[in-house]
């Protein structure tokens, strides 16, 4: 069996193999529901209903798709300039940390100075936290698939002695957890009386002005063309290690806007469970997305669906949240080999 | 020879249609047993395609493929290679960190057998390379092998499998024109042996010292069939081409000041492939220079530092009479150095972009293509289009991956690009490999008006027939040592192949004629 590469698919081609995808994953997370006793068709309505079905839970389904849209991007700019950024979860802590850190009250300013500066100074220390990795790749060839994984296991415990240590909140009766946020840290509501911050906004904000760069910009064009090749790139001129550490200093500090952005929007304060691993959920993201920024808001907004979908559905069918892991899982891998199906013919020997 | 004829391959009403186009309308030709016919074609006339179908990697639209009367099911190299089919390619499908015979025997045996028959493996070689003169130890690592010796390798992988059709895709365009002869000589023995061989070649005199019948495609049809004895090589480019080629005109040029100059460079041996040793090197105005030799003997070397991808460990390179510093692509190209790199496909363009994104690769920076950092495509594209126009680009538009367009029109387009910033310098490496005749003369041309109008070219090439037809000063690379300028018809051929092969550098060949 082999690939023949398709010059010009066509609209079949390019639509026909993601909806088998889409079908099959359905077919196999429907067929572990009925094992696991319930009515696969109750199951998808469930969570259909439970993501979508009502004001409370669209609500819910955008509050948790504001760090996956976060994380996404950082790995969809990442990934397009062929840099393996698998650290977006030390970032988003990255930010969180600064966040919390400037945010519990040493800074006195009203909101509209506050709030700027924290995401600014979250930005950086996330792109901070990229750049060392970035660094010792192009300076040294160390791998950073490595480096950006291991960063997340320190940093994690790093942020662990914090929260036992000096950043543990006096009042928190011995729980590890930070202070809370001043008011003026806060991220305000979207609308008025709609439990929906800002974060939603400044998420949907950051995936356009990250599509403008990707293709209007010449950093964006920089990034493309290391991505597809290297050796074409360097040979027209440009300084591949430059443009992978500027790579590197975006997608950091996008990962790092998902942590200020569930600290000051959502929690108020950071725990250790911040995240339930929207880093490498974000990896899922992107790959749905196939790295296009805006394509990162609706993959965002489908695996935040199914998780709180899957919550919801889970307590009524009594069925494990875990098929919503299992779901995505499956419909990552089937729409990894479809998108393959639409570029390449398979032709048996 | 024999008297009766036994075909071995016969390709009936073959069609590969690739969306609009048609890369092989309804082709037919049958090759006998000790036979060799030349497969001649412009690029994208539909020879590789045709190749592709005969070696099961493509699957015909319709037609039938028949090895000594048994049809092979389509699309299974498998069946070919069983049938006794075998490929030499242009780019060699060698394993460097194997042993030739390792690179030989390598897939000839079930991976589940215990032993291996390595000694009985290694006399079979030797045999063959004794019976048809293709010297190469079995045992050699083939990373340490000259382009040479490898493409030996590959057509003793072929004979060991007992090949009786064996296709050969441009096999001499690596070579110097004494390996040129040792191969002709190999395979007219293997041909009187009852071989059936197909060879793909642009090369008019090669192809009327060596076949027995020329088959020419053009558009993906046959434009003839003629029997060597009876047609003659203007006769098969005009069949070729549809029209007559005509070779440029070269007029005598009268140099002026030094434009670009390696002064006494040196760079460090990369792998197997030797570094330069105190090579100096002037480049003037309105002069081509021509640089042959075998490759990987430092042409490499001598087109990075003038490229700004290398520097020198020692020398000086100056541009014009100033030393440079701060060495890169791009301030190579700033300094108004057009480079046409060896690669066009993993180095001069990137496969995935489109025409418009190729066109501005090293000039996206300028103040044409951006302002402060955002692109203007709409400058961007009309560059393109003009590039298309002006350079005969064929493509069906400039919003078209570039890995679509054959390499004659992928090649336009990095001559477009290059050429639109009226270069003071030019720097082709290559700049015609793999192209057909009508391609070829256009780059000529091309190159020879910058010429006309003042830029200094530097032309690195292993045909000497374009070096020979082109330069007007012939340098020799050798190991990484320069002989000394040649004059316009100052050498022989002959001559300068004995320096390619790197006898001059030691006093065997007086430089003077």
């Amino acid at each position: 069996m082999r690939l023949e590469p398709i010059n010009n698919p066509n609209i079949a081609r390019k639509s026909v193999p993601p909806a088998i995808a889409l079908l099959t994953t359905i077919l196999i997370t429907s067929v572990l529901a009925m094992l696991a006793g319930a009515n696969p068709f109750s199951v998808f309505g469930l969570i259909l209903e439970g993501a979508f079905g009502s004001q409370f839970a669209l609500l819910e389904t955008l509050n948790r798709a504001t760090p996956l849209i976060f994380t996404g991007l950082a790995v969809a700019v990442a990934f397009r300039a062929k840099f393996w950024n698998i650290g977006a979860e030390a970032q988003l802590y990255a930010g969180a940390l600064i966040t919390v850190l400037l945010g519990i009250g040493i800074l006195q300013w009203p909101a509209a100075i506050l709030l700027p500066f924290i995401i600014v100074a979250s930005i950086i220390a996330g792109a901070i936290l990229l750049l060392v990795p970035a660094l010792l790749k192009t300076r040294f060839g160390v791998d950073e698939v490595v480096t950006t994984l291991l960063f997340n296991f320190i940093f994690l415990l790093f942020v662990s002695m914090l929260l036992e240590g000096p950043l543990k909140d006096p009042m928190g009766m011995g729980w590890p957890k930070s202070a809370r946020l001043i008011p003026e840290a806060r991220l305000p509501r979207l609308f008025e009386g709609l439990r929906l911050h800002w974060g939603f906004g400044l998420a949907i904000f950051s995936s356009i002005i990250v599509w403008v760069i990707q293709t209007k910009s010449t950093l964006g064009y920089e990034m493309r063309a290391v991505g597809l090749n290297k050796k074409a790139a360097a040979f027209a001129g440009i300084s591949v290690n430059l443009v992978l550490i500027k790579t590197a200093l975006i997608s950091g500090g996008l990962a790092a806007l998902a942590g200020f952005s569930e600290v000051a929007g959502l929690k108020g304060s950071l725990t250790l469970d911040l995240s339930p691993g929207f880093g490498y959920t974000g990896i899922i993201v992107a790959m749905l997305a196939l790295l296009n920024p805006l394509g990162v808001v609706v993959a965002a907004l489908f695996v935040a669906g199914i998780f709180v979908g899957a919550d919801s559905m889970s307590r009524a069918a009594g069925v494990p949240t875990y098929l919503a892991d299992i779901m995505l899982a499956v419909a990552l891998l089937l729409m990894v080999l479809a998108i393959m199906l639409t570029r390449f013919r398979v032709i048996r020997d | 020879m024999t008297d009766t004829l036994v075909e071995a391959l016969s390709l009936d009403a073959i069609t590969k249609r690739f969306g609009e186009l048609t890369a092989n309308d309804a082709v037919s030709l049958s090759l006998n047993q000790g036979e060799a016919i030349a497969l001649l074609g412009e690029n994208g006339a539909g020879k590789t395609t045709l190749m592709n179908i005969l070696f099961g990697q493509y699957t015909a639209d319709s037609g039938t493929v028949r090895v000594f009367g048994e049809k092979l099911p389509p699309g299974n190299s498998r069946a070919a290679l069983n049938a006794g089919v075998g490929m030499v390619h242009q780019h060699f499908t060698l394993a460097d960190n194997l042993t030739v015979q390792e690179n030989i025997t390598l897939g000839t045996q079930s991976l589940l057998s215990y032993s291996s028959n390595s000694a009985g493996a290694k006399a079979h070689i030797i045999a063959l390379s004794n019976k048809y003169q293709l010297a190469v130890s079995p045992n050699a690592r083939v990373g340490t092998l000259t382009v040479g010796e490898r493409q030996r390798v590959e057509i003793l992988k072929a004979l060991y499998r007992n090949v009786r059709i064996l296709i050969l895709d441009e096999p001499t365009a690596v070579l110097t024109p004494q390996e040129t002869d040792d191969l002709f000589a190999t395979l007219r023995h293997a041909i009187s042996d009852g071989l059936a061989i197909i060879f793909i070649s642009h090369k008019l005199h090669e192809v009327m010292t060596i076949a027995d019948r020329v088959v020419v495609l053009r558009h993906g049809k046959i434009a003839g069939k003629v029997e060597i004895k009876n047609t003659s090589k203007e006769a098969l480019a005009k069949m070729m081409m549809g029209t007559e080629a005509s070779p440029p005109e070269v007029a005598n040029s009268t140099p002026g000041a030094a434009l670009l100059e390696l002064r006494k460079t040196s760079t460090l041996d990369i792998g197997n492939k030797p570094g330069l040793r105190d090579v100096s090197l002037t480049l003037r105005e309105g002069q081509i220079i021509g640089l042959a030799g075998v490759s990987g003997n430092g042409q490499a070397a001598i087109a990075d530092l003038i490229g700004g991808s290398m520097y020198p460990v020692s020398g000086q390179i100056l541009l014009s009479g100033t030393p440079i510093q701060g060495w890169t692509p791009h301030n190579a190209v700033k300094s108004g150095i057009a480079r046409i790199p060896e690669d066009r496909h993993k180095t001069g363009t990137i496969a995935d972009f489109n025409l418009t994104e190729n066109a501005i690769l090293e000039h996206y920076k300028s103040s044409n293509f951006s302002t402060c950092g955002w692109l203007n495509w709409r400058k961007s594209r009309t560059f393109a289009s003009a590039i298309v126009k002006k350079y005969d680009v064929r493509c069906p538009g400039i919003d078209t991956p570039i890995r679509l367009l054959s390499g004659g029109n992928m090649q336009k387009l990095i001559l477009g690009r290059v050429l639109e910033g009226q270069p003071r310098v030019i720097l082709a490496n290559q700049p015609v490999r793999g192209l057909d005749i009508g391609a070829v003369n256009y780059v000529h041309n091309q190159l020879l008006n910058a010429r006309n109008r003042g830029a200094a070219i530097l032309i690195i090439s292993e045909d000497l027939d374009e070096i020979m037809a082109l330069s007007d000063v012939i340098h020799v690379i050798s190991s990484g040592r320069l002989s000394p300028a040649f004059d316009r018809g100052q050498m022989t051929p002959t001559q300068l192949g004995l320096w390619m092969a790197g006898s001059g550098f030691d006093g065997e060949v007086s430089n003077a004629s």
